[in-house]
């Protein structure tokens, strides 16, 4: 049996954001069958003054989110450890706790540091302890370290809660132009600031393969244009602007260039910039519609969609050999896709019948899966491990972002407070 | 008039230049209110051509107006409906007589994903283009932008608003 919303989890902390706001909130509609139960116990603040961050609060809802783990609630602990001699395993055990996290918040002068402890109740043994320290202002981020070290700990995969995200978010003006806003975000929608804000259309948020910069196309000259943005500095560089489309940013994995869909020949096709330089080398040529390119992690191929077989499918070119191959045959429309970092699955839009859902191809056993069964959905993006998608879809007239493990198994959705939500774009891997 | 007396040829002398004034005299009015008549009725024809031009600007406006300024497409189409090219001729008939500059701004629905249906409103507003051009518009005169999915002027889904979202906006 599936549990069914048990969690929500409002989470409002606005660090400077501006003008309206496109606040996310959690909402956990499917989980795995029989999740891990832990409890994640408030870590003890021993600074002066009021605690800075409910840091566990953060891992919890990290870990809930997962949908692989259900944490236990506060209300029902029976004990508040902070230190292994406080741990009494038949407390935990009573309330069917498979796993304990405790932890110690101090500080000196900005530096935050996180101490916590990872218990197995069954077992009664300490299975993992860690320490994580930054700035203050970065105490949210700790929790997400936590919970990823937790999440790697207890399934062996790498967690991917310490990353961000990027999003559009529109305020519709009824009779006027709309406000579109670039939103960065951490991975669980917290903490919202905007980067652009415009009248005229941004779209297409990608994230440079270190996670320091972005790329993105904007109307703000009345035409489309590329722009990458360094995220510490916000400064800012238009790359392009070329008539016709200028679009589908992506960098490649060794961020020296970046794929990108140009018309100025004719018709779209696939071009590739040289960031250093800014010079163009033409990767497709071909006078059906060739967009939405997207790269094989070791940055020898590119994946694009195409209508060159008259319905938009997904093909492979070759940047060795300059050899093309298709990729999809299952429907009659795939398109944009986006690769695992292990090369090996493919999440894309699928058409059945007449709703576009998000489905995901094995490369390796060439099987298409569909993982969603909403109407409208699109802009798929997969977390640096692999383990969820983040999608774009509606709700009633909503444009709001949805998540689905590759499994299928696990599903919530991070509807907005307010405006459409639409392009989220899942960060790599931050590093410090 | 060797023979003449002078007084006579005094006579005679005044008579002709009495009668040369006279007739030069009746001459230049006949010839001012032939030539005010003549651009009088020059002006007039030139009013009425300016008026009848007017109007006809008019009418080719009134036209262009009554077809509007936005052209619908078939989902994931975009050759031009015959009520398209109805239209169109409409704005093309009076472009031929100003100079004036366009913009084709071309739009999807909110089906497919955003990139493809940028690519697709672009070729929609390419069709328009081609259809201008190949009827005489000179190409410089025409600029043509795509934004996708990203300007419904409907909003919510089913083909009732994603019709009238699937359309080129002449500017």
């Amino acid at each position: 049996m599936k549990w069914l919303a048990v969690a929500v989890l409002p989470i409002t902390l606005i660090l400077g954001a501006v003008g309206a706001r496109a606040d996310l909130t959690i909402e956990i509609t499917q989980g795995v069958d029989n999740p891990t139960s832990i409890a994640v116990v408030p870590f003890a603040w021993q600074g002066p003054g009021p605690v800075p961050e409910d840091v566990a609060f953060v891992v919890d809802g990290d870990l809930a989110r997962s949908g692989q783990f259900a944490p236990v609630g506060r209300a029902d602990m029976l004990g508040m450890p902070s230190n292994e001699k406080e741990v009494f395993y038949r407390d935990w055990r009573a309330i069917g706790a498979e796993y304990l996290l405790i932890g110690r918040i101090s500080a000196s002068g900005q530096e935050l540091r996180v101490d916590y402890e990872l218990f197995d109740v069954l077992r009664q043994t300490r299975v993992h302890t860690g320490v994580e320290t930054g700035p203050v202002s970065e105490a949210r981020m700790h929790g997400h370290r936590v919970a990823d070290a937790v999440y790697e700990k207890l399934t062996g995969i790498p967690g991917a809660f310490a990353t961000r995200l990027l999003y559009v978010s529109v305020t519709r003006v009824p009779g006027g132009k709309d406000y579109y806003r670039l939103t960065l975000a951490d991975s669980d929608g917290a903490r919202p600031i905007v980067l652009l804000e415009s009248r005229e259309p941004v779209l297409a948020p990608a994230w440079s393969p270190d996670g320091k910069e972005i790329a993105y196309v904007s109307f703000e000259t009345d035409r489309p244009a590329i722009y990458r943005q360094h995220l510490a500095t916000g400064q800012r560089e238009q790359l392009t602007n070329f008539p016709g489309l200028n679009g589908s940013p992506a960098w490649s994995p060794d961020g020296n260039s970046m794929a990108m869909v140009l018309s100025k020949d004719g018709s779209p096709d696939i071009y590739l910039m040289n960031l250093a330089t800014k010079n163009l080398t033409r990767v497709t040529r071909h006078y059906a519609i060739d967009t939405e390119p997207t790269w094989m992690p070791d940055g020898n191929s590119l994946m694009f969609t195409s209508d060159r077989g008259g319905r938009p499918q997904i093909y492979r070119y070759d940047l060795k050999t300059g050899a093309t191959e298709r990729v999809t045959f299952e429907g009659a429309y795939n398109a944009r896709a986006r690769i695992a970092q292990d090369g090996r699955n493919v999440v894309m839009v699928h058409r059945q019948s007449s709703d576009f859902h998000i489905a995901i191809l094995d490369l390796v056993t060439n099987r298409l899966h569909v993982l969603t069964s909403t109407q409208l959905d699109e802009s798929p993006s997969i977390a640096p491990n692999g383990s969820m998608v983040l999608y774009a879809t509606k709700s009633g007239d909503r444009g709001i972002l949805a998540a689905v493990s590759v499994d299928g198994g696990v599903k919530f959705r991070l509807p907005s407070r307010e405006g459409d939500v639409r392009e989220p774009a899942w960060s790599p891997y931050m590093n410090r | 008039m060797k023979n003449l007396p002078v007084a006579g040829k005094a006579l005679t002398l005044l008579f002709m230049a009495a009668f040369l004034v006279a007739c030069s005299g009746s001459d230049t009015k006949d010839e001012e209110a032939a030539a005010a008549a003549a651009a009088q009725a020059a002006a007039a024809a030139k009013e009425q051509a300016a008026a009848e031009a007017a109007a006809q600007q008019r009418r080719l406006e009134e036209a262009a107006a009554a077809y509007g300024n936005i052209f619908y497409f078939d989902f994931d189409q975009y050759d031009l409906r015959p009520a398209a090219i109805e239209a169109l001729d409409a704005h093309i008939a009076l472009l031929q007589t100003d100079e004036r500059t366009v913009r084709l701004e071309g739009h999807t629905d909110e089906r497919g994903t955003r990139e493809y249906n940028m690519a697709l409103g672009e070729r929609r507003a390419n069709a328009v283009r081609d259809y201008m051009v190949a009827n005489g518009i000179a190409s410089y005169r025409i600029e043509t932008v795509s934004y996708g999915e990203e300007r419904p002027v409907s909003y919510g889904s089913g083909e009732s608003n994603w019709s009238q979202n699937r359309r080129v906006e002449l500017k």
